[in-house]
């Protein structure tokens, strides 16, 4: 506990560095834009405007482009809690045929950059006429190797009396699964889901690559275009930016624990 | 419940041949009920596309209609294709820069973390927190703080006496401000992976050097340095092929521009196929990036088990 202050000496100023562009997205959305390119500059609003807000939400698609992601975040996260629970555990405890291919040829997908799957994904799309639909952005985050991964490898590490008691008490496979499996997966599952809203949220490639029309984009690609368009309407786009960015920090500092725990878990013992 | 008499039985391997097919198939069905959707999602959204972008790169395909087969023609062009081999040259710098700099940044303040400080916690969401903003909203806000009229860095240069910059517009700054632009959204993931293999050094090899006389920097060269190999293997690896693989901040920033000084390789491959329709070749661009990715994966995991035998 003591000789702190040296440790303080740098991260105070480096934590702040690191702070201070998203405090300043906060600050000029709540600036008028006369405010924000005066010069000296001003570092803190004479007043609170909302009009980069009103702008924001009456003037563009952009509460549309906002439904348009909460629905595909909600599709993959809700698919991904299901689809990955599922596989994750029946990698870890049934035995059948073909298991160690399935796995493997999962777990061979990660090597696989989204760059070479750019274009046949895009004509794959094409060819289910799934271009510039919502489906399009959420296809592909309906389930991923990771989540089976990470679901497998708790599964792996949660005792088997529970489901063994269960079993003996009459309760089928799937009911042993939801009733008995899911409740203890909890944390594993809550990771999975911050996950899962992150990737889907920020997605940028997919939605890019297949959606034209402006009322199928999704948030990032809206925001994007919309900062082409409105070049210059600085407390607007920090307005946009507030938005899209908000419900990802309160779910990061609500799971924060979980979070780092698994990401580091993922990382080294992956 | 006849799937669980069939799994009850597996053990006993010589009774389970001599079971009648419908009792063996309940394992397996259940089995596949379990794992087969996600396996079909995953597989079929990858596996199926990656070996059709590799039939894709032996054919001269336009985007929107099928072409002929033409071999290794695709992979001849990319060699004598200068603008390819520009942002080859960036994709390469930007890797540099970018890989040992996330890791010289990342290393130090999870050293610095891993003690009990006050404000522990408010250091590692601030340093944590650009992590989860996206590429979209980091461009815009990029765009904004670094503008060359109205930025407010430049006005605080201009406070400090130093000229101002072009940043992102400045062909001869663009790609090191991008850099930098990373680094800020990406260094947490080394804190959080240093900090937790820090964690994991069994303290009593720390105490042991003390006690032969070790100095704090003898300590960290000679234990703590050797212990977080793991970690430093794995982060050089994601680091590099999401070096590699750069296209979002370039695309919400610079779009490749001032004067293609930012042109990398994933974004090069996108206007290729997604705005020049060129889908043979975009397809050929990115399975060579793909094999060059796993080469430098192999050689850092090589290098790694090298160093392990050795030590």
């Amino acid at each position: 506990m003591r000789r702190q202050w040296p440790y303080h000496l740098v991260l105070l100023p480096l934590s702040l560095l690191f702070a201070a562009p998203l405090v300043w997205m906060l600050l000029t959305s709540f600036m008028p834009d006369a405010e924000i390119n005066s010069y000296p500059p001003r570092l803190w609003p004479s007043h609170i405007s909302f009009d980069g807000y009103i702008k924001v939400l009456t003037e563009d698609s952009y509460p549309r482009w906002f439904g348009n992601t909460l629905l595909v975040t909600v599709v993959a996260v809700v698919s991904h809690l299901v689809l990955c629970s599922l596989a994750g555990y029946g990698f870890a405890r049934f035995r059948f045929r073909g298991r160690g291919v399935a796995f493997a040829a999962i777990m061979a997908t990660v090597m696989v950059p989204t760059q070479v799957l750019m274009i046949p994904t895009f004509l794959v799309f094409k060819n289910l006429g799934l271009i510039d639909t919502l489906a399009a952005a959420f296809v592909p985050w309906l389930a991923t190797a990771f989540g089976v991964f990470l679901m497998r490898q708790f599964f792996l590490g949660l005792p088997r009396e529970l489901e063994e008691a269960a079993r003996i008490d009459g309760c089928n496979r799937l009911g042993v699964f939801f009733r008995v499996v899911l409740p203890l997966a909890r944390p594993a599952l809550a990771t999975l889901a911050v996950f899962t809203f992150l990737g889907a949220w920020n997605d940028l490639i997919w939605p890019l690559i297949a959606i034209n029309s402006e009322d199928t984009y999704t948030l990032q690609v809206g925001l994007t275009t919309f900062a082409g368009a409105r070049h210059t309407q600085w407390s607007a786009l920090m307005a946009g930016n507030v938005l899209a960015t908000f419900p990802l920090i309160v779910a990061f500092v609500l799971a924060q624990r979980h979070f780092i725990a698994t990401m580091s878990f993922s990382g080294l013992k992956g | 419940m006849r799937a669980d008499t069939a799994a009850g039985a597996l053990p006993l391997s010589g009774r389970r041949r001599k079971a009648g097919p419908r009792v063996r198939l309940m394992p397996q069905l259940t089995g596949w009920g379990f794992v087969g959707p996600a396996t079909l999602v995953i597989v079929g959204l990858s596996i199926f596309p990656a070996v059709w972008a590799l039939i894709l790169s032996l054919r001269d395909d336009n985007l929107l209609a099928p072409g002929t087969f033409v071999g290794l023609q695709n992979y001849r062009d990319l060699l004598d294709d200068p603008d390819l081999m520009a942002a080859t040259g960036h994709t390469l710098l930007y890797s540099v820069l970018f890989v040992p700099g996330s890791l010289l940044i990342g290393l130090p303040i999870a050293l610095a973390l891993n003690r009990p400080l006050r404000f522990r916690a408010f250091y590692r969401t601030c340093l944590f927190v650009p992590y989860v903003v996206s590429a979209a909203a980091t461009g815009i806000l990029a765009n904004f703080v670094l503008d060359p009229q109205f930025g407010i860095v430049n006005d605080l240069l201009a406070g400090l006496g130093v000229a101002r910059q072009g940043f992102l517009q400045d062909p001869s700054q663009a790609l090191l401000t991008l850099v930098v632009v990373s680094l800020w959204g990406s260094v947490g993931l080394p804190i959080v992976v240093y900090l937790a293999a820090l964690q994991d050094i069994p303290r009593e090899l720390i105490e042991a050097a003390r006690v032969d006389g070790a100095g704090p920097l003898r300590v960290f060269r000679a234990v703590t340095l050797p212990q977080l190999r793991p970690a430093t293997v794995f982060l050089v690896i994601w680091q590099t092929i999401d070096a590699l693989q750069l296209f979002d901040l370039v695309y919400t920033t610079t779009k490749g521009q001032p004067l293609d000084s930012t042109t990398v390789i994933v974004f090069y491959l996108y206007q290729q196929a997604f705005k020049l329709f060129h889908a043979g070749y975009g397809a050929a661009v990115a399975y060579a990036l793909f094999v060059v990715t796993l080469l430098v994966s192999g050689l850092a995991l090589w290098y790694a088990r090298r160093g392990e035998a050795a030590a």
